[in-house]
């Protein structure tokens, strides 16, 4: 027996409605129809009156949602896509990530946000927002690599009194597969080892760690061992875990699906600069999307992200330097 | 007769109404001497209105007021200590220096912190009472306060909307002053009266002129009412006029002569004085008295903020997440 990344998700949202009655899905199409992806098939059945299809309308979406956590509940908010959360940016970063600071009152609520690219996604499809809402103070901001972390992470995340940004990746939902659930779990905010290697760190997170363990096993077979830290969450960001890992390998290569201007990139480059410069051998490299909206044809969208072929060449450059 | 419009109820209602005409007043001048970090934005003419919408709601309820309800946020409890400790910054206050002046609440309590953005508090309220209704509540309502301002945003086209659908006990008030900031209506919206955009989202309408207490009173009790017993979603359009600028730094020059002198010009406080002293034979030194015990109440409540001092900006917690294992380096 296998378990996919998005059966995972959907896994941990029936073990979170069955073991909390403060727990409840909103969402476009969540109910009956079972979601977009159906990440909440058969739930509303199995709960019924808190899986609560949604009007099109994020902002009044995720406005409810503070209001609801402000009650005392802990809601589950689908957007459909990302790319969507933009509509209600507002009641994020000015509602839910300002209440407590102001007032001391938890906003527990957990945005669910279908990220990334796949073949076809094009513009309005595809977009990897985690960025955007790492730069906001008064949030949590989640990106998944593995179906475990799926698993454990958004449990963790609905668990917590403060709001959480759950960038779960699209491209993983359906190929990525593991033998069960996890039993245990590293806490928010550990990064982890995905790969041990001496010769440089490659920093990255959600679809690009599998990118990046691809170019180390075809790197391994030359003889470069590349050690691969995958982030887990973006904010905050495990600061300890990466210098340990630039101390090892003396070279940084960040890698990460979101476009290049600021960015997690940009900003664990810029600690390990900071924090330990003398660690390093070569200038921090880095390797993301182009500065372009995302394209909709698979060839264009297929340079237009990294992919492991392109992440070599940047090791390489790392190498070389 | 109404039992909203009971003596008791109406000397109340007034008294609140008086306290946040008195306390704007100390405010304008505290902003002159540069007692106040950033604006004073000031609810007069507005407050018969506000205090009737404090007046109607029970502790269990959610009050989302808006920049011009001070009579409304006293009314549903509010010190005007706090008011004021927000005001002058106080870390005593609920917000400890960390926002301020109209930006104030205390969540718990149902009485929910407005953001600057028009039309926002209205979706929060929505998720308060699906929170209530999951939980088996029962006779709870919601107040959100907007301007005619809010209701060009997006923000109130999908939380009204979303109200309608969810059936919820949302009493939606829009003060219909005139103005947002200087925009006068015309180039706000382009139907009638705003409670014409009711029938659009399936919801029930209510107008009233804001300028009259017991009108107000009547308006707000009969649509909580409603409200409470079920009827789903509420609008009130109230009309009156913004009697000040949009804050303290604003004349208001641009209010037309005509429109002052027009009956939604009436300034509210003086018309409830008039009626309470020919409808309720509330004698001149009566309002004499009570405006030198409310004068009084305010000024200790200032000597009072004035004693509690300023946040230590050494000594202040930098944490924006309760999880402080969360917590970013700052």
């Amino acid at each position: 027996m296998s378990v996919t990344y998005l059966e995972a998700i959907r896994e941990a949202q029936a073990y979170l409605l069955e073991h909390d009655s403060r727990v409840y899905i909103y969402g476009q199409d969540v109910g009956a129809f079972g979601g977009a992806f159906k990440a909440t098939k058969h739930l509303a059945n199995r709960f019924p009156g808190r899986v609560i299809d949604a009007p099109i309308s994020e902002d009044a979406m995720i406005g409810s949602a503070v209001g609801a956590a402000i009650e005392g509940m802990r809601p589950i908010i689908e957007i459909q896509f990302a790319d969507f959360s933009t509509v209600g940016l507002n009641q994020v970063v000015n509602q839910a990530a300002t209440l407590f600071w102001r007032t001391e009152t938890p906003c527990p609520i957990t945005l669910r946000l279908p990220s990334g690219g796949t073949s076809g996604g094009g513009p309005f499809h595809s977009q990897c927002l985690e960025s955007i809402y790492a730069h906001f103070p008064g949030l949590v901001v989640c990106t998944p690599a593995t179906v475990e972390d799926a698993y454990s992470m958004l449990i963790e995340s609905v668990t917590l009194d403060d709001p959480v940004i759950f960038c779960e990746h699209k491209y993983l939902y359906y190929h990525l597969k593991a033998e069960s659930l996890p039993k245990d779990a590293l806490p928010l905010g550990k990064a982890r080892i995905a790969r041990a290697g001496r010769d440089c760190t490659v920093v990255t997170y959600s679809a690009m760690l599998h990118e990046c363990l691809e170019a180390a096993e075809e790197m391994s077979a030359e003889g470069i061992e590349l050690e691969v830290v995958d982030l887990r969450t973006v904010k905050p960001l495990d600061t300890d875990t990466i210098i340990a890992s630039v101390a090892r390998t003396g070279r940084l290569l960040c890698a990460a699906e979101g476009w290049p201007w600021g960015g997690v990139n940009a900003e664990v480059i810029s600690r390990v600069v900071a924090e330990g410069f003398n660690l390093l051998d070569a200038p921090p490299q880095r390797i993301n999307a182009k500065d372009t909206p995302i394209p909709y044809h698979p060839k264009l969208w297929s340079v237009h992200r990294p992919a492991a072929a392109s992440i070599m060449a940047a090791v390489r450059n790392v190498l070389r330097s | 007769m109404n039992p909203i419009l009971d003596k008791a109820r109406v000397i109340k209602a007034y008294r609140w109404m008086l306290m946040a005409r008195l306390l704007d007043e100390r405010l304008a001048q505290l902003y002159r001497a540069g007692r106040i970090f950033g604006g004073v934005f000031l609810g007069k003419g507005q407050e018969a209105l506000s205090v009737s919408m404090g007046m109607v709601l029970n502790r269990q309820d959610v009050y989302a007021p808006l920049i011009r309800d001070g009579a409304g946020r006293l009314a549903f409890g509010e010190s005007a200590l706090d008011a004021l400790r927000t005001c002058m910054g106080s870390p005593m206050g609920p917000m400890r220096g960390r926002d301020g002046n109209v930006h104030r609440g205390r969540p718990k309590e149902g009485y929910l912190p407005m953001i600057s953005h028009l039309g926002a508090s209205i979706s929060v309220v929505n998720g308060a009472l699906m929170a209530k209704r999951m939980k088996g509540e029962k006779k709870f309502v919601g107040i959100a306060s907007i301007g005619d301002g809010a209701t060009s945003t997006g923000a109130f086209h999908e939380a009204i909307n979303q109200a309608a659908i969810e059936k919820l006990p949302l009493v939606l008030v829009v003060a219909n002053n005139q103005y947002a900031y200087s925009t006068p209506t015309s180039s706000q919206f382009a139907c009638q009266s705003l409670s014409q955009k009711a029938i659009g989202y399936g919801v029930s309408d209510h107008e009233v002129d804001g300028t009259s207490l017991t009108d107000c009173l009547k308006t707000m009790q009969d649509a909580t009412d409603r409200a409470r017993q079920g009827e789903g979603p509420q609008l009130v359009i109230a009309n009156l006029l913004r009697l000040c600028g949009h804050g303290e730094h604003d004349d208001a020059h641009y209010i037309t002569p005509e429109l002052k002198a027009s009956s939604v010009g009436a300034d509210c406080l003086k018309l409830a004085e008039n009626t309470l002293q020919s409808d309720y034979h509330i004698s001149k030194e009566s309002l004499e008295i009570w405006k030198e015990e409310t004068v009084l109440e305010i000024n200790q409540s200032i000597e009072q903020v004035q004693r509690e001092g300023a946040p230590d900006p050494y000594h202040h917690s930098w944490k924006s997440l309760i999880s402080r294992e969360l917590c970013e380096h700052s």
